[in-house]
């Protein structure tokens, strides 16, 4: 085996992907960024493997091919049960030392961001933060860029040679989106915001014929400096918001009767069959706990229907919810920027108008 | 015993911001502030501090005018502050950052019982990276996320936040964490603190005085020394207005449901 030089570009190949695991089940990002990774191997035609650490977890290995995975690399040890950063750091440096990958997509949750850096700082690469889009292919980046930017593409140059990986994120709130490459180092790393990428069809086939392979790795106790005493679940259900069809979000404009505005949101989604969001204010507010966040510090969604009730539209609650697939807006002010990225606008008393949104849509259901 | 901690001068972006024809942020319109979980960072090593009596050494990279935001750390409470800033730290990305500020915080010293504090993130970039990072390369435990702190002999004990829950984390010191806004409610400045702040200490650590740590090497920080660059950068187009429906009562909202069941999305 040649030695790990990751400056030596060309003798990295293959696309990975971490796997999360929390209480030994995947996370959902786990299969988002194998759905995406599948894309992006085939666009460079390379293999797509996943990396799944835990303690007895090779039973949770195979579903990962049914999203596209062609390999899995299990690594079992107590050590690795819970997440402890200087374990799988170890364990994640030492197999990309050995395996040489030229792509590592880690989903960007609070264990994934904490590993992401360590592990770039540890292997000297580039890391993007939370990510939004993922582009090898240099037509299909160009694509993108006609749908996504206000850039002239006519005055852009590009190689369409161009193997890097292409990062778009979201920078100073939304404002900017800027792409980012690392074309000196491998693995070329980034972590991608959950919620974001669509998850592919399960195949049972796929799944079955995924191959598991359980590499050597040394893991020690005195490896691991940080103790986990325990991991407590939030005692509350937490709101499924990144996969709701129906969002229903409330703003600044509850301020006059909180209770009640809260109240008109969860009926609205009940009607709908959604669940309710909030903006930042709201959350700040403590009006509503901080996994209702939808916006760029919180939550990205794209439901059917995003209800906004008394959002002013900020930049950056706008990056989480302007891709849902209708957008309504009910505003006092006809002013609100909310209504620039609305499909249908009311402009009227949220306290006035959700009641009789509520029958409206009630009554069409029926009429059905 | 010291604790060290990270911050950063941000624009502040949660008001109105300007965006450059060249799709470049218009810094100059925009107000600077302490990054909001530096601030709560600061907030924990000043609370430690009066617990335990450990100097508080704030340190920060960026340009010259960041001296102002120092003094107002110290006018919180700090004791001393360190500015890394030259030419040649211009341009880096996270990595070369850390390297940067690792190097810095070596030259002040970690010694066995002191503990380094970050913010999270910094809205600017909303990385999340940093932090980590300086961890790595001074070979300390990290523990990010944190909202509570709590010393225990040579240990701190942290409750770590997770996005279904929390776990509770015992780390030795030397340790570096990285805070977040439910840890504590800053301070503001005290008026004998700002009477004090211009008298404490506040060193300028430049490329010379750094450049003999094995972190600082000319192809491992500023542009140059970044692992990753700027490929494009470019502002989202506004989604199309919709429509405006008119009015805002029984009918109006009738005919929206009406589009809706005729798009057959309810």
């Amino acid at each position: 085996m040649s030695e790990f030089k990751n400056t030596d570009v060309e003798q990295f190949h293959g696309v990975w992907v971490f796997c999360e695991q929390r209480g030994g089940a995947l996370m959902p990002t786990d299969l988002e960024l194998i759905s995406e990774g599948r894309k992006l191997a085939d666009e460079l035609s390379c293999e797509l493997c996943g990396v799944l650490l835990g303690d007895k977890v090779e039973g949770i290995a195979k579903e990962l091919g049914g999203y596209g995975a062609d390999k899995v690399l299990v690594c079992e040890s107590p050590l690795l049960k819970d997440y402890t950063t200087d374990a799988y750091a170890k364990v994640i440096c030492d197999l990309v030392e050995e395996k040489k990958p030229e792509v590592f997509l880690i989903g960007a949750t609070n264990i994934g961001r904490d590993l992401g850096p360590r592990l770039a700082a540890r292997l000297h690469t580039g890391l993007t933060a939370d990510c939004t889009h993922l582009d090898v292919d240099v037509n299909k980046y160009i694509q993108f860029l006609s749908e996504s930017s206000t850039l002239d593409l006519s005055k852009q140059k590009f190689n369409m040679e161009d193997r890097n990986l292409k990062m778009t994120r979201p920078a100073f709130g939304g404002h900017l989106m800027a792409t980012i490459i690392c074309p000196r180092f491998r693995p070329c790393m980034s972590t991608v915001r959950p919620g974001v990428m669509k998850k592919a069809e399960f195949d049972q086939k796929k799944a079955d014929a995924c191959v598991i392979e359980k590499p050597a790795f040394s893991l020690k106790p005195e490896d691991i400096k940080t103790e986990v005493l325990e991991i407590v679940k939030a005692a509350k259900q937490l709101v499924d918001l990144t996969g709701a069809d129906y969002v229903v979000s409330v703003g600044r404009g509850i301020s006059k009767d909180v209770k009640r505005g809260i109240e008109l949101a969860e009926e609205l989604a009940a009607v709908l069959g959604g669940v309710v969001g909030g903006s930042r204010a709201v959350i700040d507010a403590g009006w509503l706990s901080a996994d209702h966040q939808v916006g760029q510090t919180g939550k990205t969604v794209h439901p059917k229907i995003y209800v906004a009730l008394g959002i002013s539209g900020a930049i950056q609650h706008k990056a989480g919810m302007q891709d849902s697939e209708c957008i309504i807006a009910v505003n006092k002010s006809d002013t609100a920027p909310i209504f620039e990225v609305a499909d249908y606008g009311i402009c009227g008393d949220l306290f006035k108008v959700t009641p009789l949104l509520i029958e409206a849509i009630k009554a069409a259901k029926a009429a059905k | 015993m010291k604790i060290i901690v990270c911050v950063k001068q941000v624009p502040d972006t949660s008001g109105k911001v300007a965006v450059n024809p060249d799709g470049t942020l218009n810094r100059a319109s925009m107000a600077a502030i302490i990054n909001p979980d530096d601030k709560n960072a600061v907030e924990a090593a000043l609370t430690l501090k009066e617990e335990t009596g450990a100097e508080v050494v704030i340190v920060s990279m960026g340009p010259p005018p960041a001296e102002g935001m120092l003094r107002e750390i110290l006018a919180m409470g700090a004791d001393r502050a360190v500015l890394v800033s030259g030419r040649e730290f211009g341009g880096s990305d996270t990595f070369a950052t850390s390297q940067i500020i690792a190097a810095a915080i070596n030259t002040i010293g970690v010694d066995k019982e002191d503990i380094i504090l970050c913010g999270r993130q910094a809205i600017d970039g909303d990385t999340a990276q940093v932090g980590p990072q300086i961890a790595e390369k001074l070979g300390l435990p990290q523990v990010s996320y944190v909202a509570e702190i709590k010393k225990e002999g040579d240990s701190l004990i942290c409750k770590r936040m997770l996005e279904d829950g929390y776990m509770t984390i015992k780390v030795k010191t030397p340790c570096l964490l990285t805070c977040i806004k439910e840890l504590n409610t800053p301070r503001y400045m005290s008026v004998p603190g700002i009477v004090d702040c211009y008298s404490k200490p506040l060193e300028i650590f430049d490329f010379n005085k750094l450049k003999d740590d094995p972190l600082i090497e000319l192809d491992t920080i500023g542009l140059k020394g970044s692992p990753t660059n700027i490929f494009k950068s470019f502002t989202p187009p506004q989604k199309g207005a919709g429509m405006m429906l008119e009015g805002a009562d029984k009918e109006t909202c009738q005919k929206l449901a009406g589009i809706l069941a005729g798009k057959h999305i309810i």
